[in-house]
């Protein structure tokens, strides 16, 4: 339900003028843009009327922070502390003295206002340029309180867009594997979480094992590999209502599903007799079509965004290597040339780049190259990643890590990390348990 | 034969063993061959003598002479107990993306497959289950651990 309300936007005041700051996000954090995030006003009566709903004191106060966090965990922006905030949160709404904020050394300011309107939650927000002294942007909408965390995830994709130029990606979730349990015996849940680990829901119980879940571009339904009644099979799980298939009805195993673009079909490896190719299955009429046919083994498909292209894994050359095909498996070129091995291709949603796991001399990297296999770039080095997962905006690829164990086989992890493409700004992604296979959900609203 | 050709021969015989027991050690030591897990440790029987998994090299799915023989006896011994179903678990150690191992545990359990359906065995009594690097049986994260880990396991199915 969450997923399908649908968020009135309602435009203020036209976007004005031109900014005079911007956000150089080519560059990664070297030089993040000091942003003062002003606490939302609020009036006695809707925050008594919220306290009620949302269980918080001063929930003006909690979306800031939500936009705060949020700001600062992209590391192009650096939320200036609010102790040193000299303007009151209502007053700083309506006219902000520009003066006060230029002595904190702030350059951009949001400030806003939280009313409880009809048993709905109505928000205002501006941005404000400190140096210009003028207003940059200025939005209001109203949504369920239940919502109230999206309002702060929406607030900061309008800011990021504004001042970088680029869709933001807030508003979103990941999907993922939580994972609890020995190392030999782990057991696994599908679990999905805001971008920013709220709202953590697990949405299966962890009898059967389950692998690789992705989200369909609409966000509605996620395609995954369960181990149910020991037969790994490829399944579609409707997330609103639990709702489960197997997809296709193959006589082995199926994994490495991902959608189409559209969302149409789902593309997926299947293993008989020791040989693993590409399928593709339309979820309308059903029709299975066969992408590759080949003895070596091919697995790991990504659409291109266009719908034309697949790039794909395959050991054909001997070892495992990056290929791509047109989307009927014509025209298959390897582009992986560099040292070691490739895994795991993944096509940007900008359609530029490829992202891959690489395996070389004992150390995994998470790297990036264009898609005619020119221009690599290795991000992240460790003793073991892989299967990253791009933001919807291709700025940012989740992946996940897992930890060396020691000579008793003790002090195993896996967790989700996160790294610009810059290969700036990487950190670990905070979940309640251990966590592996990361999914991101394109922007829930638009 | 006279005493001093029994005596040679028992002669001959002492050193074979102690070049055996040599190896033996040698072995033990090392415990991989060429990359392939050569130890016992985690190794199960079917029955007397019938060891119930084979091991491979990294990223590879071909059949050593020990799988090899080890897939003879469970040949011989599924022969013998022709109502018993067996599954055939593939694994792979953790150096590998999660989905390529899947494929490469599938690949490994069909090659156990097909050498015991050409000794005799119909793959109406076999079936392939591939857990690729999720199922270890060995959670250190060193080369000997990851041989254990690199894996065709014969299971039976009822």
């Amino acid at each position: 339900m969450i997923l399908r309300y649908l968020i009135v936007l309602l435009i203020l005041l036209p976007i004005k003028a031109f900014a005079v700051i911007e956000v150089d996000i080519t560059r990664g954090n070297l030089n993040p843009l000091p942003v003062a995030v002003s606490p939302l006003s609020i009036d006695e009566k809707s925050k008594e009327s919220f306290k009620k709903i949302i269980k918080k004191e001063n929930i003006g106060v909690e979306i800031s922070i939500i936009v705060e966090n949020n700001l600062k965990q992209s590391g192009l922006f650096n939320p200036l502390n609010k102790d040193a905030f000299l303007q009151k949160p209502n007053i700083a709404n309506l006219k902000p003295r520009f003066e006060d904020w230029n002595l904190i050394k702030a350059q951009a300011l949001i400030t806003g206002k939280v009313t409880f309107v009809e048993e709905k939650l109505r928000v205002e927000f501006r941005l404000w340029d400190v140096l210009a002294g003028k207003e940059i942007m200025a939005l209001a909408f109203t949504t369920v309180p239940s919502n109230w965390r999206r309002v702060g995830h929406i607030i900061t994709d309008k800011v990021y867009e504004r001042l970088t130029g680029e869709k933001g990606y807030f508003d979103t979730r990941i999907i993922y594997v939580s994972e609890e349990g020995p190392k030999t015996n782990r057991i696994k849940k599908l679990a999905i979480m805001d971008q920013d680990g709220f709202n953590n829901k697990y949405l299966t119980l962890g009898n059967e094992l389950v692998l690789t879940p992705r989200f369909s571009p609409t966000n509605q339904m996620v395609t995954y590999l369960s181990y149910f009644r020991n037969l790994p099979r490829v399944y579609l799980l409707d997330i609103e209502t639990g709702l489960q298939e197997v997809v296709g009805d193959f006589p082995g195993m199926t994994f490495a599903p991902r959608f189409s673009p559209d969302g149409k079909k789902i593309i997926m490896s299947f293993a008989q007799d020791g040989n693993s190719d590409i399928y593709t299955m339309d979820l309308e009429n059903r029709i299975v079509e066969r992408i590759t046919n080949h003895p070596s083994i091919d697995t790991s498909p990504s659409f291109s965004p266009d719908g034309k292209y697949i790039t794909f894994n395959s050991d054909r050359s001997g070892y495992q290597q990056i290929y791509v095909m047109n989307n009927n498996g014509k025209n298959v070129k390897r582009i992986s040339f560099g040292n070691g091995l490739y895994g795991t291709p993944v096509w940007s949603p900008r359609g530029d780049l490829i992202a891959f796991t690489k395996l070389h001399k004992g150390k995994f990297y998470i790297g990036v190259m264009r898609t005619d296999g020119t221009g690599e770039r290795l991000l992240t080095e460790n003793f073991y990643q892989e299967a990253p997962s791009w933001s919807p905006n291709g700025r940012v690829l989740i992946f996940y890590r897992e930890t060396k164990t020691n000579s008793k086989g003790e002090g195993f992890s896996a967790k989700l990390w996160s790294i610009d493409l810059t290969g700036y700004n990487e950190k670990m992604v905070e979940t309640k348990t251990d966590a592996s296979d990361p999914s991101w959900s394109s922007l829930l609203s638009n | 034969m006279n005493l001093s050709k029994i005596l040679k021969n028992g002669f001959l015989i002492l050193v074979a063993s102690l070049i055996l027991s040599a190896c033996a050690t040698q072995k033990k030591a090392g415990q991989t061959q060429s990359d392939v897990y050569t130890g016992t440790e985690s190794v199960e029987y079917l029955a007397s003598g019938v060891k119930d998994r084979v091991f491979f090299a990294t990223n590879e799915t071909v059949l050593t002479t020990a799988s090899r023989d080890t897939l003879r006896k469970q040949a011989t011994w599924l022969r013998k107990n022709s109502k018993i179903s067996v599954v055939l678990e593939g694994h792979a150690d953790e150096r590998g993306t999660r989905e390529y191992n899947l494929a490469l545990g599938e690949r490994r359990a069909n090659s156990a497959k097909d050498y015991l359906m050409t000794y005799g065995i119909s793959s109406d009594r076999i079936s392939v289950l591939s857990y690729g690097k999720e199922r270890p049986v060995d959670s250190g994260s060193s080369p000997l651990a990851w041989s254990k880990n690199r894996r065709s396991v014969t299971v039976k199915a009822n």
